[in-house]
C-alpha cells in the first residue's frame, strides 16, 4: 500500500515535470487562401522614443484599417539593443518579430546568418525600381534582396544660431575653422563649442573620410583603418578633445548630447535627421529658426559623411509572411514615405517622394539630400555590422588617454583582420 | 547516509524486491544492484530533485565545458529559423580556445583589474562593515533606526541603485558635480576617465556590499559573551587590546564565511559593472565575467567558444581560490 502511494507520487512528479516543459504549441497564424491577409504581424520600430515613435505607430496602426483582419503589434525596440535582441529571438527560434527596422548594416548580417525571409518577388518590393540605388544596396547579399528600404540618412554639423550670433562666428568649414568657432565661442558665451560623442564609432566615421580614410577596402580585400588617415584621423579627433574645442564623454553619450545641445549649452553637434524630431523638442529650439544644419567639417582630404539609414526586413520564421510582406510594403509606399518625411524630417528612399510638394520644400530633407547623394557607402558584406564594436573600444581608449593614435588604429586593424579571414 | 534512510520500510521494501528481481542469473547481486534495490525508496524520493539539478546544473555546465574546446560561434551553431534548421557545423579544437586565452594579453590584463577590483572592494567593504557593525552593537539612540537605514541599499533591487548612482554620476547633469560645483571644485569625469571609473565602479559595489557585512558581523558581534569584555576591563585592557583580542577571534567564523562569499560575488558581479559603465571607458573597468559576455553578446559573430573558455577559468580560478582559503582557514584551527 505505502508503496503504492510512493509510485502514484513519483508517477505524478515525473508527469507534471514533463508538462511543463512541452507545451506551447503556438498560434499558427490562421491564414486564409482567398488572398485576404489576416493574422498577427509584430513589428520591432527602433526609433526614438519620445519624438519619432509616435508617428511610427500611428502609421503602422493605419495597416489594421486597410486590412482588419490583420493585427498589428508595434513594439519599440531602443536602437542600441535591438540588433542583440533579433539575434537571440531568431537564434532560439521564439520571440522574433515577423518585421524589424533592422540599420543598414545589419541587414547584410542578418541575412548572412539565415535569419531573414528573401523578398524577391513579394509584395513587400512592389515598384522596386523606384527605390534609389544607394538606398536598395545595402538590401543585397548573395544575389537576393533581405529588406526594404524604409528611411536613408546621412551626418551634418547642427548648430546653434543664436549661439553663434551672441559670439559672432560664421558657420566652420573645415576642422581648423571649427576649433578656432568653438575657442571663440568658449571665450564670448563660456558654453561649450561641440558635443561629440565618445561612445559610438558611427560618430568618429566624417572625420576618418574626412581624412581620407575608410574602414576596409572590400574590393582589394583589405583592411584600411590602420592606414595613415585613419591613425591622422584618430589624432584630429583626440586633438579637438585635448584642445577643448570639443567635449566628449564614454557613457550615456546620445543622453548628454542632445541634452546639452537642446540646452544651449553646446552650440554644435555633428548628427543626422533621425535627431531632428527631437531636437526641436528642446527649449532652444523652440524657434525652428535657430537649428542651423550644414555638412560636416572636412579635414584635410576633404568633406565626408557615412551613408546611413534603415530597411524593414521580414523574418524567415515569422508565420504570416504574406502580413508581413503587404505591412513592410505599405510601411515603405511612396504615401507613407511622404508622410515620414513631413512629421520627422526623414529623408524617402523612393526617386518619386522627392517630387512631393510636401517633401520638397521640407528645408531639412533639402539640406540632407545632396549630403546624402554624396555620402559614403560602407561595403554591404555581412562583417559591416560587427567593424564597428572593435572600433569604438579603440577610439573611446584614444579618447581618455589610454592608448595612442596609432596604436588605437593598429589594434582595430588587427581585429577586422582576425574577423575577416585571408583579408591583407 | 543511505543507512539512515527510513530504516523500516527500506528494509521491508528491500527483501520483497531482492525476492523478486533474482530472476534468471544466479549470481549474487552486485553492490551497486543491492544498493538500489534496499534503497530504491529513498532514490525514487530524491529523484526529481537530482534530475532538475541534474538539468539546470550540470547540462549547462557540461555544456559551457563541451564548447569552451569548439570554435563555435553565431554562424556555426545550430540554428532553427521558422522552418528551415540549420545543422551545428563547428568542429573540436581541444585547448586552442585556452592556449589563445592563456597567452594573449586580454585575459590577464582582464584578470589584473578584476583581482583589483575584487581586492579592494572586499577589504573596503569589510573594514566599513566592522566599524559600522561595531558603533551599531552599542547603546545608542535611535539604534534600529540607523540599522534599517544602514540595510537599506540591500533592499533596493540591484540595478535600481545602479541606475541610480549613474545618475548622480553624470558629468553634466549629475548631483554630484553638482554639488561639487556648489563647493568651487570643477567636474570630475566620473565615468568617462578610466582612473576616476574605476573608483565610481568600486565605490558602487562597496555601497551595495555593506549592509551584508554589517548585519553578518553584528550578528557575530553580538554572539560574543559580554563577560570576556568585562572580565579584560577589569585586568585592564585597553578598547583597542579587547578589539584586537576579543573581538576579532569572536568574529572569526562570522568574517571568514563572509569574506570568502564577498570574494566570490565581488569576482563575478556582473551588473555593476555592466550597468554602470559596461566595461568602459574603453576597457578600462571590464572584469572577466562581463569580457566573457561580451565575447557571446556584444561582438558579432558572437564567440560562443571563447565566452566559454573565460566561463570555464573563471570557475577554475574561484574554485581554486575556494580551496586555498580553506585550507588556510584549517591551518588557523578553523572548523569550516
Amino acid at each position: 500500500m505505502r508503496r503504492g502511494i510512493a509510485a502514484t507520487a513519483l508517477v505524478a512528479t515525473l508527469a507534471l515535470a514533463a508538462t511543463a516543459c512541452g507545451g506551447d504549441s503556438g498560434d499558427s497564424g490562421e491564414k486564409k487562401s482567398s488572398g485576404k491577409l489576416s493574422g498577427t504581424v509584430t513589428w520591432w520600430d527602433t526609433s526614438t522614443v519620445g519624438s519619432e515613435d509616435k508617428v511610427f505607430k500611428k502609421l503602422a496602426e493605419g495597416f489594421e484599417k486597410k486590412h482588419p483582419d490583420v493585427d498589428v503589434k508595434y513594439v519599440n525596440v531602443p536602437f542600441g539593443e535591438a540588433q542583440n535582441k533579433f539575434k537571440n529571438a531568431a537564434q532560439s527560434g521564439s520571440g522574433a518579430p515577423d518585421v524589424i527596422r533592422a540599420e543598414v548594416a545589419w541587414t547584410p548580417q542578418f541575412a548572412d546568418l539565415g535569419y531573414l525571409a528573401p523578398l524577391d518577388g513579394t509584395t513587400a518590393l512592389k515598384n522596386e525600381k523606384d527605390f534609389l540605388g544607394q538606398a536598395a544596396a545595402s538590401t543585397k547579399y548573395n544575389g537576393k534582396t533581405y529588406a526594404v528600404p524604409q528611411v536613408i540618412d546621412s551626418m551634418g554639423l547642427f548648430y546653434n544660431e543664436k549661439i553663434f550670433k551672441d559670439a559672432g562666428v560664421k558657420v566652420p568649414r573645415t576642422i581648423d575653422e571649427l576649433k578656432s568657432v568653438s575657442k571663440k565661442i568658449k571665450d564670448k558665451t563660456g558654453k561649450t563649442g561641440l558635443y561629440l560623442r565618445g561612445d559610438d564609432a558611427y560618430w568618429f566615421l566624417s572625420f576618418l573620410y574626412g581624412e581620407g580614410g575608410d574602414l576596409v577596402d572590400a574590393k582589394k580585400k583589405t583592411v584600411t583603418v590602420d592606414q595613415e588617415p585613419g591613425v591622422k584621423a584618430l589624432k584630429v579627433v583626440k586633438d579637438l578633445v585635448d584642445s577643448g574645442a570639443a567635449k566628449t564623454d564614454a557613457t550615456d553619450g546620445w543622453e548628454n548630447m542632445q541634452a546639452s545641445f537642446k540646452d544651449g549649452k553646446a552650440a554644435m553637434m555633428i548628427n543626422g535627421p533621425w535627431a531632428v524630431a527631437d531636437t526641436f523638442a528642446g527649449k532652444e529650439f523652440k524657434d525652428k529658426a535657430n537649428l542651423g544644419i550644414t555638412t560636416v567639417p572636412a579635414g584635410s582630404a576633404g568633406q565626408g559623411a557615412p551613408q546611413g539609414g534603415h530597411n524593414l526586413a521580414v523574418y524567415a520564421g515569422s508565420k504570416n509572411l504574406d502580413a508581413s510582406y503587404a505591412f513592410s510594403e505599405y510601411m515603405t509606399s511612396a504615401t507613407s514615405q511622404a508622410l515620414i518625411a513631413k512629421e520627422l524630417n526623414l529623408l524617402p528612399t523612393r526617386t518619386s517622394v522627392y517630387s512631393q510638394p510636401d517633401v520638397s520644400g521640407n528645408h531639412i530633407v533639402g539640406f540632407f539630400k545632396p549630403v546624402v547623394d554624396k555620402a559614403v557607402e560602407r561595403p554591404w558584406i555581412p562583417e559591416t555590422g560587427s567593424l564597428f564594436e572593435p572600433l569604438k573600444t579603440e577610439y573611446t581608449k584614444v579618447l581618455t588617454g589610454q592608448t595612442t593614435p596609432e596604436k588605437g588604429a593598429k589594434a582595430t586593424g588587427d581585429s577586422y583582420r582576425k574577423l575577416l579571414k585571408g583579408w591583407k | 547516509m543511505a543507512v539512515h534512510t527510513s530504516q523500516s520500510v527500506a528494509k521491508a521494501a528491500g527483501d520483497n524486491v531482492a525476492r523478486g528481481r533474482s530472476r534468471g542469473a544466479g549470481k549474487p547481486p552486485g553492490r551497486f544492484r543491492r544498493a538500489v534495490s534496499v534503497h530504491w525508496y529513498a532514490w525514487t524520493m530524491i529523484a526529481p530533485v537530482v534530475i532538475v539539478i541534474g538539468v539546470i546544473i550540470g547540462y549547462p555546465l557540461g555544456r559551457g565545458i563541451y564548447l569552451s574546446m569548439t570554435d563555435a560561434n553565431e554562424r556555426n551553431v545550430e540554428r532553427s529559423i521558422g522552418v528551415n534548421h540549420l545543422p551545428a557545423t563547428y568542429k573540436f579544437v581541444g585547448l586552442d580556445n585556452y592556449t589563445d586565452a592563456l597567452t594573449g594579453n586580454q585575459f590577464l590584463s582582464t584578470l589584473g583589474w578584476t583581482l583589483v577590483w575584487t581586492v579592494s572592494c572586499v577589504s573596503v567593504t569589510f573594514v566599513l562593515g566592522l566599524t559600522l557593525a561595531n558603533m551599531l552593537n552599542r547603546r545608542i539612540a535611535g539604534r534600529s533606526a540607523y540599522r534599517m537605514m544602514l540595510i537599506l541599499p540591500w533592499a533596493v533591487p540591484g540595478f535600481v541603485s545602479v541606475f541610480a548612482w549613474r545618475f548622480l554620476y553624470n558629468e553634466d547633469r549629475g548631483l554630484l558635480n553638482k554639488l561639487l560645483a556648489g563647493g568651487g571644485i570643477d567636474a570630475v569625469p566620473w565615468l568617462n576617465d578610466p582612473t576616476w571609473a574605476k573608483f565610481a565602479v568600486i565605490v558602487v559595489n562597496v555601497w551595495l556590499g555593506v549592509p551584508f557585512m554589517m548585519v553578518a558581523l553584528l550578528g557575530g558581534l553580538q554572539s560574543i559573551p559580554g563577560e570576556l569584555y568585562e572580565a579584560a576591563e577589569m585586568d585592564g585592557a585597553s578598547a583597542w587590546q579587547r578589539f584586537r583580542h576579543i573581538t576579532m577571534p569572536g568574529l572569526r567564523s562570522v568574517s571568514s564565511t563572509v569574506v570568502l562569499l564577498s570574494t566570490i560575488w565581488t569576482f563575478n558581479m556582473f551588473p555593476v559593472i555592466f550597468l554602470l559603465t559596461r566595461g568602459g571607458p574603453g576597457e578600462a573597468t571590464q572584469i572577466l565575467v562581463t569580457q566573457a559576455y561580451k565575447f557571446s553578446f556584444e561582438i558579432s559573430p558572437r564567440d560562443f567558444a571563447m565566452s566559454s573558455t573565460w566561463g570555464v577559468l573563471i570557475l577554475i580560478l574561484l574554485m581554486v581560490f575556494a580551496a586555498v582559503y580553506r585550507r588556510a582557514l584549517r591551518k588557523q584551527g578553523e572548523v569550516w
